[in-house]
């Protein structure tokens, strides 16, 4: 890890723990809650569609079903209250992950739009489901999980703010471990050029299923917090398409392919998309406002944040340089 | 001398073109073969039929003695056989290095490890100083010239330790310094036991270089043979003359 | 077996309707790689515009066909011209998608301002009239909607085949760059195709609305079917798009009566991944290689 890497990370965590022990009101910790869940969909969205180039539109089906998982885990298994739901994450998604590899592999015999309409269809599934499962979901009267009562009132929101950063670490620790590694050579080259990639022996699906894998896991666990931070889930607030739309802008606004780039979006965009949601939300508005935004940052900023700063920083350098080389020159 | 691969019948049509008719010929282990032929006589197509990029019509392929029955790109470079391509292609956005440890086949237990091992990167060094870039190693392949583009290309299908290694006009746009180049890397693989078949418009390079050479017109084998064969050929200059 | 085949008539009229609107969005992605996202916003703004002439002005639905398709059209073209010629690289194929989408949003947000979210339905007199046939029930309504969606694929597909535009535009789909060196102005095959794509979408909408309730929030249910529509006949194929459509029309309607309503649409789905699993590239498509 470089310097500057480590004290990027420090400082976010450093400053993730401290907001809710310095702005204790409700509100803003709540803000911060959804801020950290879009993070920690936008990172594990890059992970998949940043790294392998395949834009998928369905990940928030699995952030429902991990939505869904938890809260029938609770029904029906009785995993008690407090903290031990969190405990019970990591097997949701890891199940949620695995369920879902073989719709993966369909999906992934298609290529780039395709990909990225049967993405789209699977979302449409899963809220099918949770509509028409009754015995499971009970529908659309919705589900209700335990209200945790041993976290208090004053601090009722710190552990789900405390599992949310958790989530956004790991997301991250992830992608900054596939950056490094093989994996993450294999899916940059696959994202350059697939069919290249296959005639150097690269076994390119079972790859792209491995990140597919990692950002489902993510994703399944942040539905499960999620659902039990709210307590009560039902199929068009589980599986929102807006939700998707969201994790998708924020990354394409920060710069996809990146580490960073997700968690600045979604620090940029959820604070807005509340305001907006707050002044203009009980007109419909907030639609409005939202498109406009969304078409503003796709037409004039389609790199995104970070990469757009990181040529500025190297033009501004080269130029510098050639400067100096002129002036050497004159002397 | 046995034949490392053989091709039989093998015939591609698109809509009402045949691209490939009926085409057979062998590459002999330890060979430097060359295809040659016309614009637009299905050498290239071959080798999509050959590698598992398109499938082929009708026809029958063999490598090391083994019936290839659906040709696949992962399979066959993991199994020896590598190709390049017309127009190079190469991960621009990744390094050299980068580039061709991708090449490396890897097996699963190793994608968690680290992206460039020290060994890897060595070796990595050794094949890029041998065919003169090395000095380029961290440098953006998208940044290379179109011909040190060629010569990475060819460079990285080496890393997976291939046996037979198709090159598809390796020499088109490149100039003469980094042909002589390519002439001597093909050379020097070859006497290390590496097999070639190599597409090649510049024909004294062929001549020079390949044993035997196979002609192609309109998709089917016009000759085979040894160069001297092979040029003096009628059929052979009528076409190239002719159209 | 009678309730069958009653289904299956059913399914095949709901299904042209279906194959219009699907018609307009596979066209343009054939002619410049975009999908359309919007597509089924349109055919929601079009049920409305259409719902909003009749209750004030009283003009009949299916006559107000020939108000709403050319105004959506000049719309099409516009949005073509401000939002998707804009995009270019070699990611504009995926921002077309996401751009489409917002457009989506934006008209969601436009029409639950002016017409809140309750349902509407647009009801002329004979909304409820039913006609026999050899002892099967046709709904008056939905027959008109098959007969003029059927009418407007014919009229495209001479369009297509016929004229010069058409040419042009066949043209570009085989070979983009080969059909620029023979003088087709892209710029100009590409816009006006996006807003034919769209009036399609703006025809089948302004009969939508008689036989579907509908509010803003429609149109994801629309844009789910679509999409999937388009996919599995093939990405840019016609006639497969239109044969996919009615492949929906027909099993949603058989499940609804043979098992129950609330699996229809899903039962379809699953038509779309088991032959997705058989043929990735969709019933008529070509396979995509990056060769
Ligand atoms: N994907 C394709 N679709 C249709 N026709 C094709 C396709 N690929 C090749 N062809 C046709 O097949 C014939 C053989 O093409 P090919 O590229 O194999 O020739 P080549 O011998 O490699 O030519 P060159 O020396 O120019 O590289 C040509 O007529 C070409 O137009
Ligand atoms: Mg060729």
């Amino acid at each position: 890890m470089t310097r500057n890497g480590l004290l990027r990370g420090g400082a976010f965590v450093a400053a993730g723990i401290a907001f809710p022990l310095l702005f204790n009101a409700a509100w803003l910790v709540n803000i911060g809650i959804l801020t950290l869940m879009y993070a920690a969909l936008a990172v594990s969205w890059n992970l998949f569609s940043g790294f392998t180039g395949y834009i998928t539109l369905g990940q928030v089906a699995f952030f429902g079903l991990g939505a869904y998982s938890l809260g029938i885990t609770f029904e029906h298994f009785g995993i008690g209250s407090g903290y031990n739901p969190f405990y019970v994450l990591p097997i949701v998604g890891a199940c949620v992950a695995f369920a879902s590899l073989p719709v993966a592999w369909i999906a992934l015999r298609t290529r780039a739009m395709t990909f990225a309409i049967v993405t789209l269809t699977l979302l449409f599934i899963v809220q099918q489901l949770a509509f028409n499962l009754h015995s499971l979901t009970h529908g659309s009267s919705g589900l209700m999980l335990p209200t945790p009562t041993t976290f208090g009132v004053d601090n009722y929101d710190r552990p789900f703010y405390y599992a949310m950063l958790g989530l956004v670490l790991l997301a991250l620790l992830i992608c900054w471990g596939i950056l490094r590694s093989k994996l993450g050579l294999m899916l940059l080259s696959i994202r350059e050029d697939e069919e290249k990639a296959r005639g150097l022996g690269i076994r390119v699906t079972g790859t792209k299923l491995v990140a597919w894998w990692l950002h489902v896991f993510v994703t399944a666990m942040v539905g499960g917090v999620w659902a039990y931070y709210l307590t009560f889930i039902y199929p068009e607030s589980s599986v929102d398409p807006l939700v998707m739309i969201g994790a998708v802008l924020m990354t394409f606004l920060g710069g996809r392919g990146t580490l960073w780039g997700p968690v600045v979006g979604a620090l940029v965009l959820v604070p807005a998309q509340q305001y907006m949601l707050i002044h203009l939300g009980g007109s419909q508005l907030y639609l409005v406002g939202y498109a406009a935004v969304f078409m503003v940052v796709l037409l004039v900023l389609p790199r995104g944040i970070i990469p757009s700063i990181r040529d500025g920083v190297v033009r501004t350098r080269e130029r510098q340089r050639t400067r100096g080389g002129a002036a050497k020159a004159a002397v | 001398m046995t034949a490392l691969l053989e091709i039989d019948g093998l015939t591609k049509r698109f809509g009402g073109v045949t691209a490939v008719d009926a085409c057979s010929f062998t590459v002999p282990a330890g060979s430097v073969t060359a295809l040659v032929g016309p614009n637009g006589s299905g050498k290239t197509t071959a080798f999509n039929l050959i590698t598992g990029y398109a499938r082929a019509d009708a026809g029958a392929v063999r490598f090391d003695g083994a019936a290839v029955r659906r040709p696949d790109p992962i399979r066959l470079a993991r199994s020896g056989l590598t190709r390049t391509f017309q127009q190079a292609r190469i991960f621009p956005d990744l390094t050299l290095v980068e580039n061709m440890v991708a090449a490396l086949q890897q097996p699963w237990t190793s994608v968690f490890t680290r992206a460039v091992r020290r060994p890897e990167r060595e070796r990595a060094l050794e094949l890029l100083d041998e065919f003169g870039i090395a000095r380029l190693a961290d440098e953006r392949a998208g940044n290379l010239s179109y011909g040190q583009k060629k010569l990475l290309e060819f460079a990285a299908v080496l890393m997976g330790d291939p046996r037979l290694v198709l090159l598809d006009e390796p020499t088109a746009g490149v100039n003469p310094v980094l042909v002589d180049q390519i002439e001597e890397r093909i050379r020097e693989l070859n006497a290390r036991g590496l097999t070639f078949l190599v597409v090649e418009h510049n024909m004294n390079l062929v001549m020079r270089l390949c044993d035997p050479v196979v002609v192609l017109a309109q998709g089917t084998k016009l000759a085979e043979g040894r160069p001297d064969e092979v040029r003096n050929d009628p059929r052979v200059l009528d076409a190239y003359l002719g159209g | 077996m009678h309730q069958v085949i009653q289904a299956v008539i059913l399914g095949l009229l709901i299904g042209g309707v279906y194959a219009l609107m699907a018609s307009g969005l596979t066209l343009v992605f054939g002619i410049m790689r975009v999908i359309n996202v919007a597509q089924g916003a349109l055919v929601i703004l079009a049920a409305y515009l259409s719902y909003a002439l009749f209750s004030h002005a009283h003009v009949d639905p299916f006559l107000s066909v020939l108000i709403v398709t050319p105004a959506m059209f000049v719309l099409g073209v516009l949005v073509q011209i401000v939002f998707v010629r804009s995009l270019r690289g070699d990611d504009a194929e995926e921002l077309s998608l996401l751009v489409t989408w917002a457009l989506a949003l934006g008209i969601e947000g436009v029409l639950s301002v002016i017409f809140k979210t309750t349902y509407r339905a647009t009801s002329p007199s004979y909304a409820d009239k039913t006609l026999t046939v050899f002892g099967y029930q046709v709904q008056f309504v939905r027959l008109m909607a098959f007969v003029g969606s059927a009418a407007l694929l014919l009229v495209l597909s001479l369009l297509l085949t016929r004229t010069k535009f058409g040419r042009a535009v066949r043209a570009t789909v085989q070979n983009p760059t080969a059909a620029t060196l023979l003088g087709v102005d892209a710029n100009r095959v590409q816009t006006l195709s996006f807003g034919l794509g769209v009036s399609m979408a703006a025809a089948a909408g302004a009969v939508y609305g008689v036989i579907y309730p509908f509010n803003p929030g429609s149109h994801y249910d629309l844009i789910s079917r679509l999409l999937s529509i388009v996919v599995l006949g093939g990405l840019g194929s016609l006639g497969g798009a239109v044969v996919a459509a009615l492949v929906m029309g027909v099993t949603e309607a058989v499940v609804a009566v043979e098992w129950q309503p609330t699996w229809a649409s899903f039962s379809y789905f699953i038509v779309l991944i088991v032959v997705l699993l058989i043929r990735p590239q969709g019933i008529f498509g070509v396979r995509e290689r990056a060769l």
